[in-house]
């Protein structure tokens, strides 16, 4: 008989040593999976997690991946904390790409500094305004915003797919639905040589702080968590429910647009029809690997990037298909959401009830 | 015999309808039993997938609907031993689901694309699907379709008749109160969530083996999430769940046709929004008359249970 | 064995450990055919785990169970069914969005025909007068009548032995009255009856036997009939039960709260609407509000504290200043303070610490807030360990969660929170509730020095003796109407029954059965 016996305070101890034990069982998992399949185990295992560590270019395309996903991890792990779900930050990537690209597309001739900040507000802008819209129903209609900021997803990537394909098209593209180059005043500077390591990264690990000293040292970071914690309680004291989930909408948003600004700057350097794998929905992943801390959002952020880098340099390798990639991500959610089981609750063997002595 | 354009629509809004009806009745007996799985999505994927390689390598449909049922099914399964046994996140739990589910099918489905499969057999009734307008639209689809029409008024029943229905609407009002009249909770809300498990499954397996007889990653392309919305549009009830899936139908026929006939010159993409537009404005419209809505709503959605906590 | 023979229920050397305590510790007890056993204690005492483990909710770490002279397990709620055991809980096990019969169906899972079925509650019901709408959803109907369910569902079981949780504390003293006619009835027949309670005198009045629990432990066992309240508190309590210092009548001052012709649709699908409701309180008086649980407490609690703000801005001022429209926020600004029913998840986040559950309501008035909304963490520690001081709160220190501490010394870090805020009104809801006699003590003097101070003092209270003991004036809310106010030295409990059952008339004049204004 195994009965779950809640734990009088949470553990410390477990908080830490679950995200640890939910990694190794993936990589376990994981050993299992590749065997089934037919591959080397050991050596997927190895193109999967170390050998993309190897070089400096490595490590660089690890962080370039990382930025969108701790940029979009820190907005969601606030959002979740207040209870606000907003899941789609996919489409307020796009959004904010198409703010910012757009810019660049239609000053694709100016030299001047300033471009690239007022790319970087637009997408910021047009990620926050694609959220607004789920805000806006869920507060004054008490619309789920779980399924309508997923739905606005589908719209974005339906708009972005229209525009690179009709007005925003490069005219002299050959008719490829892209849009033209961006200029070199519209994009993102590299912060290393020889790599696509750019702004962007700079701007996560400044998101990664201020979201750190806003949960942890302010009246707001502490009303988002007695809104997530007991939202009663928050009535009582009078933190408005709605004004939090206008906050933490709007920043994830925001975060989400500037995350995509800097993918169609920086790595890509123009609209296309895809310009994400998908980060807007591995970042929910980072943010609970994370615990939902912005500094372990950072280190979720590293290693949810190396799984692509990893995905994509397996099949290069041993030819591994790139939705494995996919498969781990969903496996590691699940072991996280599991192992946080410890965290609140501890294991005991023996009779019902005798378990407490 | 040649088939009025009018009938032919209809008949396409049918196939459209169906995943969605599938799906969306899978997912409110599992509601209703106080269970959000938000795993709709994966799970139909996985069953999906799991129909086509089946009928790929046995040529059964039989022994593919069977296997999209169990696919989706031992999803659902995952899914409960998460959120019921290790008591995680219902919300989390689903999306980590569909996550989970988007990558296993198209892992799973990788050798498959661009395979040809043939279309599920209709089943013709004899001198009924010859009849002038009625037998095309009534009487010549394929068993799915029947099935999950079948299913609308069997949940009905199940639910406000029978026994089990009433402890499993018991279960999903008040898990305390069941409780401690000694109904086990975490094996009724297992059921109910296994049976929104197949249900989605099947609703996969006729988008590959019968709405578009392939395999394409991602080929739910959010019905899965649009059928979670039907849930709430029906206010928990199937008879609505019907009414809304095949309206979705319509919508999503419509759009085709309008793209299709090019009446209108607008790019096909934003007619490709209107489906998920109109769950936006029906979520709208159907959650504001709050109170009065939130009765329909099982009281204990989305919340976890531990019987000694 | 002869008496064994003889016995419907005997446990012996039943101990059930909680983590943190030990709920249960050794506990005997002999319940014989066809008596009314008063099980007597204070909250927390340890009556609500024992019959949980012989209705089969919980199972007891060790001890014996013998039913009928036979030794038994109980391994679930089922079990104990079959055995002939019925309960009545506390908090009803009803489904709000089932209809009457079905709730009752629930509980009979050999029912099969629900036809056959409302049949025999009908004839149940008219046989032991519990008249009920068997096709009514539970949401609509009143506590009584849900609690007239829980009985009728054990009733059709034939049951040996009726446990009864605490069933008076949700009724009017007239449907208490009706209650202990049935339960006359039910053990003339021979049916045994387990009745919990802490309430002194309808032990006195309905019970033959008592056996008293104090921390887990059987410390006495006595013929109630033959005690005095006194006598039986002080087994109760193991000491004599200390009483607030009774307090001079205050002379009226200013008046700091007044409420007049609120009225507020609740916003809850089975909410309890306000209307009209009007009173005024004073400096230096504390004001009382009864009522059976349920009607429009919650409501008035939200409008009062601001929680849920009204259009009408005259309906509610404080010290004068129309506030209907304004926040907590605001109100907590103006000296309004406020007292949730639920400690947990309302007054306090159970999974935060004292420190920063001292900053949930403190943060305005205590100015812990320092520039670019940065917490003053100095300032907040010193708040909190001030109130854990001044108030006796037993904790391992100001990083302890809410959680972790008993319902009683949470209240008292609450309302400590909230006096040390020197409020100018302090509107309190169930403040002693689930609290054991020293904490109640302790709170029922702050709010007395609370008043000395200056301050007006609003208690809203299902328990009749706590209002009868500390208020100066009285009002009853029932269906969303309030009385007029009286002075609680005038008052007996046979007047505010009837008024707690509908009849009497409102501040403004309106006859509360007619709702039609009195010439």
């Amino acid at each position: 008989m195994i009965a779950l016996v809640p734990r009088e305070e949470p553990s410390a101890t477990w908080s830490y040593l679950a995200p640890v034990f939910a990694v190794l069982a993936t990589v376990v998992a994981g050993f299992l999976l590749f065997a089934i399949m037919g591959y080397d185990p050991l050596e997927t295992l190895y193109h999967f997690f170390i050998s993309p560590l190897t070089s400096r270019y490595g490590i660089a395309e690890l962080v370039v991946k990382a930025t969108p996903l701790v940029l979009i991890g820190v907005g969601l792990s606030i959002g979740f904390r207040a209870g606000v779900w907003n899941i789609g930050a996919e489409g307020q990537l796009t959004l904010g790409a198409l703010f910012g690209g757009g810019l660049a597309i239609w000053l694709h001739e100016s030299e001047s500094l300033l471009l690239l900040p007022a790319m970087l507000m637009m997408g910021i802008l047009g990620g926050a305004l694609w959220a607004a819209i789920p805000a806006f129903l869920k507060t004054r209609f008490n619309v789920n915003e779980i399924l309508t900021s997923l739905m606005l997803t589908y719209v974005a990537t339906l708009l972005l797919s229209a525009l690179v394909h009709g007005p925003w098209r490069d005219p002299d593209g050959f008719n490829f639905p892209e849009s033209r180059l961006f200029p070199d005043a519209g994009t993102m500077p590299i912060l290393l040589d020889a790599t696509r390591l750019h702004l962007g990264a700079l701007l996560a690990v400044v998101a990664v702080g201020a979201a750190w000293f806003m949960l942890s040292k302010t009246l707001l970071g502490f009303q988002v968590k007695v809104v997530g914690a007991a939202p009663r309680a928050a009535r009582f004291a009078g933190f408005s429910e709605k004004r939090m989930v206008w906050f933490c909408m709007l920043l994830a948003g925001g975060l989400a647009g500037l995350a995509g600004l800097g993918e169609v700057a920086g790595p890509i350097g123009q609209l296309v029809p895809e310009i994400s794998p998908g980060y807007g929905f591995t970042a929910i992943i980072v943010a609970f690997l994370g615990r939902l801390h912005p500094v372990g959002v950072l280190f979720a952020g590293l290693l949810m990037a190396l799984s692509y880098l990893g995905g994509e340099n397996a099949q290069i390798a041993v030819g591994l298909p790139t939705a494995a990639t996919g498969v781990f991500q969903g496996m590691l959610l699940f072991f996280v959401l599991a192992a946080d089981l410890f965290v609140r609750y501890r294991i005991a063997f023996g009779a019902p009830g005798k378990a407490t002595a | 015999m040649s088939i009025d354009p009018v009938v032919l629509a209809l008949i396409t809004v049918i196939g459209a309808a169906t995943p969605l009806l599938f799906a969306a009745l899978g997912e409110l007996v599992a509601e209703k039993s106080g269970v959000l799985n938000l795993g709709v999505e994966g799970m139909m994927l996985v069953g999906a997938v799991a129909a086509f390689a089946t009928a790929v390598a046995t040529g059964s449909s039989t022994l593919a609907i069977l296997a999209a049922a169990a696919a989706g099914g031992l999803m659902a399964l995952l899914f409960g031993l998460l959120t019921l046994s290790l008591l995680t996140s219902q919300v989390a739990t689903g999306l980590a689901l569909t996550i989970f589910g988007i990558g296993l099918s198209a892992l799973a489905g990788a050798p498959y694309v661009g395979t040809p499969l043939t279309r599920l057999a209709r089943l013709d009734l004899p001198g009924l699907s010859d009849l002038p307008v009625v037998g095309p639209l009534l009487f010549s689809h394929d068993i799915l379709v029947y099935l999950a029409v079948a299913m609308v008024p069997a949940i009905a029943w199940f639910l406000n008749r029978s026994r089990a229905g009433l402890i499993l609407r018991a279960v999903g009002d008040s898990h305390d109160a069941a409780h401690a009249i000694g109904y086990s909770v975490i094996r009724i809300r297992y059921l109910a969530v296994a049976f929104g498990g197949v249900m989605a499954g099947l609703g996969g397996a006729y988008l590959s083996l019968a709405y578009t007889p392939m395999w394409i990653e991602q080929m739910t392309a959010g019905r899965g999430w649009i059928a979670l919305a039907l849930v709430v549009f029906a206010a928990w009830r199937p008879l609505r769940v019907l009414i809304g899936a095949y309206l979705f139908g319509g919508v999503t026929i419509l759009q085709l046709h309008v793209q299709g006939g090019a009446v209108i010159d607008i790019p096909s993409q934003y007619l490709s929004m209107l489906p998920y537009i109109a769950t936006i404005v029906v979520l709208t419209l159907m959650s504001s008359g709050a109170a009065r809505r939130r009765l329909q709503a099982p009281a204990c959605l989305g919340r976890p249970f531990h019987p000694t906590a | 064995m002869g008496v064994a023979s003889t016995s419907r229920l005997i446990l012996s050397g039943i101990t059930k450990r909680f983590p943190g305590c030990l709920a249960n510790d050794a506990v005997d007890l002999e319940v014989k055919p066809g008596e009314i056993h008063a099980l007597l204690g204070e909250n927390g005492a340890g009556k609500s785990t024992l019959v949980k483990i012989i209705y089969g909710v919980l199972a007891a770490d060790e001890g014996k169970i013998r039913w009928e002279g036979q030794p038994v397990t109980i391994r679930d709620p089922n079990a104990a069914r079959k055995l002939g055991i019925g309960m009545v809980f506390q908090h009803f096990s009803l489904f709000e969005a089932l209809t009457v019969l079905e709730n009752i169906a629930l509980g009979l899972p050999d029912e099969r025909d629900l036809g056959a079925l409302a049949a025999r509650i009908d004839e149940v019901a008219a046989a032991y007068g519990l008249p009920l709408d068997l096709d009514r959803d539970v949401h609509d109907l009143s506590v009584g009548e849900r609690q007239r369910i829980e009985i009728l569902r054990c009733l059709l079981q034939n049951p040996k032995l009726l446990i009864m949780d605490e069933p008076t504390s949700v009724l009017t003293p007239q449907e208490a009255q009706t209650l202990f006619e049935t339960l006359r009835r039910l053990a003339a027949e021979g049916c045994s009856i387990l009745y919990i309670s802490h309430k002194l005198d309808e032990i006195r009045a309905l019970c033959e036997c008592a056996t008293v629990l104090r921390q887990g432990k059987v410390v006495a066992s006595c013929d109630p009939r033959e005690e005095t309240a006194a006598s039986l508190a002080g087994m109760m309590i193991g000491t004599e039960l200390a009483r607030p210092s009774p307090r001079a009548v205050p002379k009226p001052g200013d008046v700091r709260l007044e409420v007049e012709g609120l009225s507020l649709l609740s916003p809850e699908p089975f909410g309890v609407d306000l209307v009209d409701i009007g009173f005024s309180l004073r400096s230096g008086e504390i004001l009382g509000i009864a009522g059976v649980a349920g009607n429009g407490q919650v409501e008035l609690q939200e409008a009062l504290s601001g929680e849920v703000p009204i259009d009408n801005a005259e309906a509610i001022r404080i010290d004068g200043r129309p506030a209907g429209d304004k926040g907590p926020l605001w109100r907590r600004a103006q000296g309004l303070a406020f007292l949730p029913e639920e400690r947990l998840g309302h007054g306090a986040v159970p999974g935060m610490s004292l420190t920063e559950n001292a900053l949930l309501s403190g943060f305005g008035p205590k100015q812990l807030i320092g520039v670019a909304g940065t917490i003053r963490n100095g300032s907040t520690q010193a708040f909190a360990t001030g109130v854990i001081e001044r108030f006796d709160v037993r904790t391992s220190g100001t990083e302890a969660e809410a959680r972790s501490l008993s319902g009683g010394n949470l209240q008292k870090f609450i309302i400590g929170r909230e006096i040390e805020q020197s409020p100018n009104v302090l509107v309190a809801a169930q403040p002693t509730w689930g609290v054991d006699a020293g904490a109640a003590a302790r709170i029922h003097q702050a709010l007395f020095d609370l008043a000395e101070s200056g301050a007006a003092v609003l208690v809203i209270s299902q328990d009749l003796d706590e209002l009868l003991a500390i208020t100066d004036r009285l009002a009853v809310l029932h269906l969303g109407h309030l009385s007029e106010a009286f002075p609680t030295a005038d008052a007996t409990a046979e007047q505010i029954g009837l008024l707690m059952a509908g009849s009497g008339r409102t501040a403004t004049g309106v006859d509360l059965a007619t709702k039609q204004p009195v010439s």
